[in-house]
């Protein structure tokens, strides 16, 4: 086999369908912000972005024009290249955890053994844009914001961790593609059901789920939890001094993250690709179909979130992070183990 | 060579780059940030090796973790570096011991393995073969049957570090106002607010 067979196209097809799918994904994220804002409106009784387009529906667009043609404006006493480096590492790390995301059966760029490992490692390095930026500002309510992200998301990623085992601990697997498989049969069908929305890991790790997706807000930074950028009290926090196309990068990866962990809830706890329902008509649906579905699903979660709870005091969130979520996902952890070992349907 | 030699050297130049960085670098927090790609590099170099487990391990408790730490008190800290040179001719017969000391070693079992690789065969548990057994399991069976008790051990070792930090650390000072979450949980709107109907005009 020749360089170019074994390297060369493997090497093109790939580059393609990466950027075929990351164009498709900052699109769906230009559409999802305008539905954020929307569901957000919705809930204050406002209308929300509605100028730009049918509906608005070209807002998101006219932002990122309005934020790629302004001047950036860089501090003299910042740090430049750690300056501008920020908010690049901050997109590239978010945009490339979407390489092992399973959107349909087979449909992955990455199909690694280890899948959910490389988005949880990508995920915990998601706070380097903000500390360096937060410190590359120079200045003082960037650098408090990037000190509270720094600590908020250290202290969450760890209970995150703990839910990821005991999703490990049922399934067997780390790749991200047996763990949608796995769920196809569940509590549902060891009741005698067909298979349907019943097996997902949602209702066998009902309380996990919770704490997934309590610190998932925490470890993208979203509302209720937004301490790093708490315009009460830091102005902007870590994104004060970025203005233009940087701070559209850092605002970028923020959503792609967000996106990214409906994507993980939906593959450890919804099905991923799966039918809700085994009827003819609804396995004919495509599983793309479901699977962005249910990542529109848990946005909309995420985006009420935001509308409805107010944010929490700095200590209150530490004390939710490692008083209340840390012991509560170890224990988890061994009661699923235990759980699993004595009735022997450890896989 | 191939394509994965040609990945060896350029993750093996930037690994070693940025670890002469880390030591050369003028600014602190450029240190660690150059600390932070020599650790990423070393993970990449585990891929090219096939231990994928290892290499994201690496990534998540040293980049994700330990590094942010570093991170986090280089930043606060206003470290003069100009000040901690000052005493580099003190320091450097003992680091360069240290040094020389660590390359002996790796020289003598790189060339321990070089010399003899028959030697590798007869080790007390083999390397199973990749394809039988993913990275995962493999680690996963030897570290939980074969290294039980040394596993045990260094999780409480660990323990005690775990321990100590607290003890150091946790002092209760007095006259400092703490926040009491039981009490302020316990709070109802019965015990906290008061409800007056207050007459048009009239004021309370």
């Amino acid at each position: 086999m020749s360089f170019w067979e074994a390297y060369f196209w493997p090497g093109v097809l790939m580059a393609v369908i990466s950027a075929l799918s990351m164009v498709v994904l900052l699109v769906a994220i230009a559409f999802l912000l305008y539905g954020d804002r929307k569901v957000w409106a919705a809930v204050q009784s406002r209308r929300g972005p509605n100028v730009v387009g049918p509906f608005g529906l070209f807002q998101s667009f006219a932002d990122l024009i309005k934020f790629v043609l302004k001047e950036p404006i860089i501090p003299s006493s910042a740090n430049k290249g750690v300056f501008l480096l920020a908010p690049l590492v901050a997109t590239v790390l978010a945009l490339s955890a979407w390489a092992v995301m399973p959107v349909a059966d087979g449909w992955v760029i990455a199909d690694i053994n280890v899948g959910i490992l490389y988005i949880f490692a990508i995920s915990s390095l998601g706070v380097y844009g903000i500390i360096m930026g937060g410190w590359a500002s120079n200045s003082k309510y960037p650098f408090l914001g990037a000190l509270r992200s720094a600590a908020q998301m250290v202290s969450y990623e760890v209970s995150i961790g703990f839910v990821i085992i005991c999703v490990l601990l049922v399934v067997g697997s780390l790749n991200l593609s047996d763990i949608v498989n796995a769920q196809a049969d569940g509590i549902g069908t060891r009741l005698g059901l067909a298979p349907s929305l019943l097996d997902w890991h949602w209702l066998a790790l009902f309380p996990m789920f919770v704490v997934f997706f309590i610190s998932a807000l925490a470890e993208t930074n979203r509302p209720p939890f937004d301490l790093p950028e708490a315009e009460s009290e830091l102005v902007a926090g870590f994104a004060t001094e970025y203005s233009s196309t940087p701070f559209l990068m850092f605002f970028l990866a923020e959503y792609v993250a967000i996106v990214l962990m409906c994507a993980l809830g939906t593959v450890l706890f919804l099905g991923g690709w799966l039918p809700p329902l085994d009827v003819a008509w609804l396995n004919w649906v495509p599983g793309v179909v479901w699977f962005l579905l249910k990542i529109l699903f848990l946005f909309f979660l995420f985006a009420m979130v935001k509308a409805i709870v107010p944010r929490y005091r700095y200590d209150q969130l530490m004390r939710l992070g490692w008083k209340v979520f840390l012991p509560l996902s170890l224990a988890a952890v061994v009661v699923v183990a235990g759980f699993l070992q004595i009735t022997g349907w450890a896989p | 060579m191939g394509l994965p030699g040609v990945f060896f050297y350029l993750f093996s130049a930037v690994l070693l780059a940025s670890a002469l960085m880390v030591v050369a670098a003028r600014n602190p927090v450029h240190s660690v940030l150059f600390l932070i790609l020599a650790f990423v590099n070393a993970a990449a170099l585990f891929l090219l090796l096939g231990a994928e487990f290892l290499a994201l391990i690496l990534i998540v408790v040293y980049v994700g973790a330990v590094a942010v730490l570093f991170l986090f008190v280089v930043m606060m800290l206003d470290v003069d570096f100009a000040e901690l040179r000052q005493g580099f001719l003190h320091y450097l017969p003992t680091g360069a011991l240290i040094g020389i000391v660590i390359l002996c070693e790796v020289l003598i079992a790189v060339g321990g393995w070089a010399i003899a690789p028959g030697e590798l065969a007869s080790v007390p548990v083999p390397t199973p073969p990749a394809d039988a057994l993913s990275n995962t399991e493999a680690i996963g069976n030897l570290l939980y049957t074969r290294y039980l008790f040394y596993f045990q051990l260094a999780g409480l070792v660990l323990l005690v570090a775990m321990i100590g930090a607290i003890v150091l650390t946790l002092r209760h000072k007095e006259g400092v106002k703490r926040q009491s979450i039981a009490a302020q949980n316990a709070r109802t709107p019965a015990t906290a607010i008061e409800i007056k109907k207050v007459e048009p005009g009239r004021g309370i």
